[in-house]
């Protein structure tokens, strides 16, 4: 038997309104048209499936356009990038490598900033919040182009020399928004669990520190999981950011290709090839995200 | 305000002087000073916004005080020095909204705290556990979460939580203003065989009837000052203040 308890928060209309600029815009479905409805009646497979049919018709449309206008002594323009592919692929397997470190990273630093919000200690609360904040409304390019230029090219340690690679650099600054946004995901998780909560174990007699870690985290971590897999998907499309800095990553890498070939035909195929790569690596983590959302709100 | 010291022969196991609480500018509690014996039962009535379950939170140390004194078995609450495992090892608390830990089983709600605060053995915590949950009628359901549980069961399940960690008085804040009529009572029934076992109990409650058929003394609180109070014979039928005539009509 279920029994709706009056005083716990009303349930949010957009359980995602939370962190609203870090998600996907997707339309409520009771505002939506007829035909939204209809899209959003499609089994989840299904509608995976006629996206990236149709990113598949975009790209084959560009090859076989671009080709229509082709000499015959050039070899056509789907050989060409198949192959590229190797080395292409390469390249996305660095941003993809970039991605995973700066996550890493980011969301080690972001939990400590995170809890450190909601320190008792007022010096310590402020400071993580501003430090928060700081890195959370800067632009992600802004912040990459300062660690490339602030960060020295390697460093010495009592006579040892660690080089410190530009791709280094590019996980550091790619990694600062990325702890922001983690530490807000924290924050907002510990936020909305009910006051009862604390009041309750405080009157047990936990402490402060058992309180966090027995009590509200492990009710937090089903909150975060969606936000949190919406901030990998922004990040592993921001990591061709890098390429603007220098690091051979897939766009860099697209770029070059480009230039090598000399053939300006092949601009907008390349470019899509790499586009559906992205979006076939996103879109299923996107889908995913909407799937546990909805489980958990069945759940809470 | 009259002290009663009539009813008691021993010093009072709680008891609270002048106590003052205000958050920012709303000052709650106005002076108010009232003593509880061992094994008394005593419930507070009064309307919403009287500071009632302020005073009960002040009296764990969940709210602090702006003055006054509140004293639990020999223990200062507000002395800054206080060890509060030592007063929270005494007081029980349990709340309106249950506040289960929605993560943890029945029983593992009842474990949490022997476990992780007072260090029992896991193995003795268990078997109390079962006996709580047998106490508290609700045997076969240990292994339930408090989201399959009915309202009435999950306040069940935080009595007995609260009980694992053996505490001498026991604070009910509206326990059964939450819940649907039909399992009110099975709280109360409850809450009733602790209070024949001897626990000191304080309640903040509604249920006027359940506070006549079991209360030792009654007060009634309004604007943060207690406006009358007496055993309940006489304040249930007989009250004077002008106050209490008008709430107990309101609500009989």
């Amino acid at each position: 038997m279920f029994r709706r308890n009056p005083k716990r928060r009303p349930r949010q209309v957009n359980p995602r309104h939370r962190l609203a600029v870090l998600l996907p815009t997707r339309p409520g479905v009771t505002g939506a048209s007829n035909a939204d409805q209809k899209f959003s009646q499609l089994s989840s497979g299904r509608l995976r499936a006629i996206h990236l049919l149709w990113l598949f018709l975009i790209f084959g449309a560009s090859a076989f356009g671009a080709g229509a206008q082709n000499g015959t002594d050039q070899p056509s323009i789907v050989m060409t990038i198949l192959a590229w592919t190797p080395l292409l692929l390469k390249g996305f397997g660095f941003n993809i490598l970039i991605s995973f470190m700066s996550m890493a990273f980011g969301t080690a630093i972001g939990s400590v900033l995170g809890v450190l919000q909601i320190s008792l200690l007022p010096p310590v609360r402020f400071s993580s919040r501003i430090l928060t904040q700081f890195f959370r409304n800067s632009p992600w390019l802004v912040l990459l182009f300062y660690c490339m230029f602030m960060l020295p090219f390697e460093i010495t340690v009592g006579g040892l020399r660690i080089p410190f690679p530009d791709w280094i650099k590019a996980v550091i600054g790619l990694s600062l928004p990325v702890m922001a946004n983690v530490a807000e995901i924290v924050r907002g998780a510990i936020n909305s669990i009910p006051s009862g909560q604390w009041e309750a174990s405080e009157s047990l007699a936990f402490t402060r520190r058992q309180q966090i870690w027995l009590i509200i985290m492990p009710q937090c971590y089903k909150r975060m999981l969606p936000p949190w897999m919406n901030l990998y998907a922004i990040l592993t499309m921001a990591t061709v950011l890098a390429s603007i800095v220098g690091v051979e990553e897939v766009m860099t890498l697209a770029g070059q290709v480009l230039a090598a070939d000399g053939r300006p035909e092949l601009l907008v195929p390349i470019y899509s090839f790499v586009l559906l790569w992205f979006f076939a690596y996103c879109y299923p983590i996107a889908r995913w995200t909407i799937r546990l959302e909805r489980k958990f709100v069945l759940n809470t | 305000m009259p002290e009663h010291t009539d009813n008691f022969k021993e010093t009072p196991f709680v008891s609270i002087t002048d106590v003052y609480q205000s958050f920012g500018d709303n000052q709650v509690i106005k002076g108010i000073s009232f003593n509880v014996a061992k094994g008394e039962v005593i419930c507070i009535i009064g309307p919403s916004g009287s500071g009632k379950s302020t005073l009960l939170r002040c009296i764990n140390g969940l709210v602090k005080i702006d003055a006054g004194s509140i004293k639990v078995k020999n223990l200062e609450v507000h002395d800054p020095h206080l060890n509060k495992l030592e007063l929270r090892k005494i007081v029980g608390m349990v709340f309106q909204q249950y506040n289960l830990f929605p993560h943890k089983t029945a029983l593992q709600n009842i474990m949490m705290a022997p476990i992780h605060v007072l260090r029992q053995d896991a193995g003795e915590v268990k078997d109390r556990a079962y006996g709580l949950m047998r106490k508290v009628r609700l045997e076969g359901k240990e292994e339930f979460y408090p989201g399959e549980l009915s309202g009435g069961q999950q306040q069940r399940v935080a009595i007995a939580r609260s009980l694992a960690m053996n505490p001498e008085v026991m604070l009910f804040d509206e326990v059964t203003a939450a819940l649907d009529p039909e399992t009110v009572k099975e709280v109360l029934v409850t809450i009733r065989d602790l209070a024949e076992e001897g626990m000191t109990c304080l309640l903040v409650t509604h249920e006027m009837g359940f506070a006549r058929e079991l209360a030792d003394h009654m007060y009634f609180t309004e604007n943060g000052v207690i406006v009358e109070h007496g055993p309940p014979e006489v304040f249930f039928n007989a009250p004077e203040d002008p106050r209490t005539k008008e709430f107990l009509s309101q609500i009989l």
